[in-house]
């Protein structure tokens, strides 16, 4: 009887594979990859040195006045001394301690949610988005024996994430509400999914935080006042739901129409097949436009500063005018632009991981 | 098996299905035209017909996956309407097998299995998960349970299908071309796990084109072109001595 035996797997090639292999492969597959890897190449060792000297190399660390900075380099002596109040603001310095209680509390709950393994998700989950926000918000604000401190006190980097938290905790939900509503076969929740949607999305955010803050109170009764964090929260968690529920209606209308089919044939009903079948694959799909939209609603709080409401960005600024500390603008945006890439690039990160443990199909 | 064609109207809870003069538009399109079919308890039946000619969505009208808008269509009993109830009883009574097999591809074989029962029919997990574990030795994959639909072959895939509808304990299977989108070497696990169906007694409305498989479980053979039923007998009739020219001509390029 004829056995067919198949070839033993050969060894690639040794230019294919290693160190050799990998810059063949990336750096110079084509003449003009190699021009492009040889200017690069150029721009670093040219601009490099220079960016780390200033930096890092002749850089003032340590002094607590302007005196302190004369070696040529960047001061951040500056940032050293105004660091508390790029984070809390104008909160008072003896009830720090509240703010940085309320954010461990939210950290911990949040890596407890992230990560895998951790025991009674669901739980911790309730109590995130149930118990939580009561607690902070004693927190940040005050009551039960708390001394209560003003919104209008509270600035940099605790507003920021302030905003962008809570943006994004109502931006996701009213976003697959609305999403789910724009394709409902049901004329009157599509209708008006499509105004809500069509009207956020044609105005742009600067003039949202501005109806917010100085035509609204114009239309509001006398005594109705609204606080001014609470119009501008309102305003960009509306205005970043419009988009969100866009992404969101990407990744439905990507699902095939069997998915459904199949879930109707099974007896599921319209809610279960929505949240077992449906949205957990949308979403899924979807995961880099809904990091995308967090990440930008995160940049976008920096436009609170056109109401008055004193971000990290508007707070590092306001900083440059002080008189003993003039000329150090270039530290401060330096700095606060760190502050935002660390967030923006570790939710991007979360994001491809996440993307990599929910792939369920072949490995390609 | 002939009898159910000759008999005038046979006992009510004798039948799976009745169809009465049932029609459907798509838009403008008629697509079926006055289907009327009478299908009694364990009867097997193969639809076939060129393609484009209603035989999918007439058997996708009959769990409302598509809706009818004139003449009746009444499954063990119930009438199919706007009723949701209606159409949630109905559901639960019917498993349906899908061309593309449809599996949910975020859950394992087992979850896709155990889905259903456990959030429609209430039951306990151990207990969907016994029930499942059973179908899926009946449909011979069971050692694949804890994986997900990606990493099996497309014949696993759809017996995989075939067991999850079985796990909701359906009187009566609708399958939807379950072989055409199967590579020719899958075709036969998918069919040999048809056929045991068949065999134990399940009511089975198949859309086909495995002629070999009509000729081996049918009771009845349906032709149908242009939205309308042409022609249907038993098997051996409908082969060796088909009526209309138009199942001639069919039946000619086809075997």
């Amino acid at each position: 009887m004829l056995v067919h035996t198949p070839h033993p797997n050969l060894p690639p090639p040794s230019t294919s594979v290693g160190v050799i292999g990998w810059a063949r492969k990336n750096l110079f597959s084509t003449p003009f990859n190699s021009a492009l890897t040889l200017c690069a190449l150029y721009i670093v060792v040219r601009f490099l040195p220079p960016v780390i000297n200033w930096a890092f190399l002749d850089a003032n660390w340590a002094g607590s006045t302007r005196d302190a900075c004369t070696d040529g380099g960047a001061c951040w002596v500056f940032v050293k001394v105004r660091l508390t109040q790029f984070m809390f603001g104008f909160y008072p310095a003896d009830q720090y301690w509240r703010v940085i209680l309320a954010f461990g509390l939210l950290g911990v709950l949040i890596a407890w949610l992230l990560l895998e393994k951790t025991p009674k998700k669901s739980w911790v989950a309730a109590f995130t988005i149930l118990i939580y926000p009561i607690i902070a918000f004693i927190l940040f604000y005050g009551g039960l024996g708390l001394p209560v401190v003003e919104t209008n006190r509270w600035g940099g980097l605790m507003l920021t994430l302030i905003l962008a938290t809570i943006g994004m905790f109502f931006a996701l939900p009213f976003g697959i509400i609305l999403a789910m509503g724009r394709r409902s076969t049901m004329p009157i929740p599509r209708a008006l999914s499509v105004v809500f949607i069509e009207l956020w999305r044609g105005v742009p955010l600067i003039t949202v935080l501005f109806m917010s803050s100085v035509m609204l109170p114009l239309f509001m009764p006398e005594d109705l006042r609204i606080d001014k964090l609470v119009r501008a929260l309102i305003g960009i968690s509306l205005f970043q739901s419009a988009y969100m529920a866009e992404v969101i209606r990407g990744g439905l209308q990507a699902l095939p129409k069997g998915q459904s089919e199949a879930a109707d044939a099974l007896g599921l009903s319209y809610w279960q097949a929505m949240f077992l079948i449906i949205l957990p694959q949308a979403l899924k799909t979807v995961i880099p436009g809904i990091v995308n939209t967090f990440i930008e609603l995160f940049k976008d709080t920096t436009l609170v500063l056109i109401i008055g409401l004193m971000d990290l960005l508007s707070i590092v600024q306001s900083a440059f005018s002080d008189p003993k500390w003039l000329g150090f603008s270039v530290e401060g945006y330096v700095f606060a632009g760190l502050v935002y890439w660390i967030f923006c690039f570790s939710m991007s990160r979360y994001s491809q991981h996440l993307e990599k443990k929910l792939h369920t199909g072949h490995k390609r | 098996m002939t009898q159910a064609l000759t008999q005038p109207t046979p006992a009510h809870e004798d039948l799976a299905i009745e169809v009465k003069g049932m029609h459907k538009w798509y838009d403008e399109f008629h697509v079926l035209k006055d289907i009327n079919l009478t299908v009694k308890r364990k009867e097997r039946i193969i639809i076939c017909g060129p393609s484009g000619c209603g035989k999918s969505t007439l058997i996708r009208c009959l769990n409302r996956l598509e809706v009818h808008q004139r003449g009746e269509i009444r499954i063990d009993g119930i009438e199919l309407n706007d009723d949701l109830k209606h159409i949630e009883k109905i559901r639960r009574d019917i498993g349906m097998v899908f061309q593309q097999f449809n599996l949910f591809p975020h859950l394992t074989v087992m979850e896709n299995c155990c889905l259903a029962p456990i959030w429609v029919l209430k039951e306990p997990r151990r207990e969907a998960e016994e029930t499942a574990m059973r179908y899926l030795e009946r449909v011979k994959i069971p050692d694949q349970a804890d994986k997900y639909p990606g990493q099996l072959s497309g014949g696993q895939q759809q017996r995989v299908a075939i067991a999850r509808s079985l796990c909701m304990n359906p009187n009566i299977m609708l399958f939807d071309e379950p072989t055409s989108a199967l590579d020719p070497e899958m075709i036969k696990e998918v069919l040999d796990v048809m056929v045991d169906l068949a065999n134990e007694g399940m009511t089975m409305l198949c859309v086909t084109h495995e002629m070999g498989f009509a000729k081996t479980v049918a009771d009845r053979v349906i032709f149908m072109d242009s939205g309308e039923i042409i022609e249907e007998n038993n098997p051996e009739s409908f082969f060796s001595n088909p009526q209309s020219d138009r199942t001639k001509l069919f039946l000619s390029q086809i075997l």
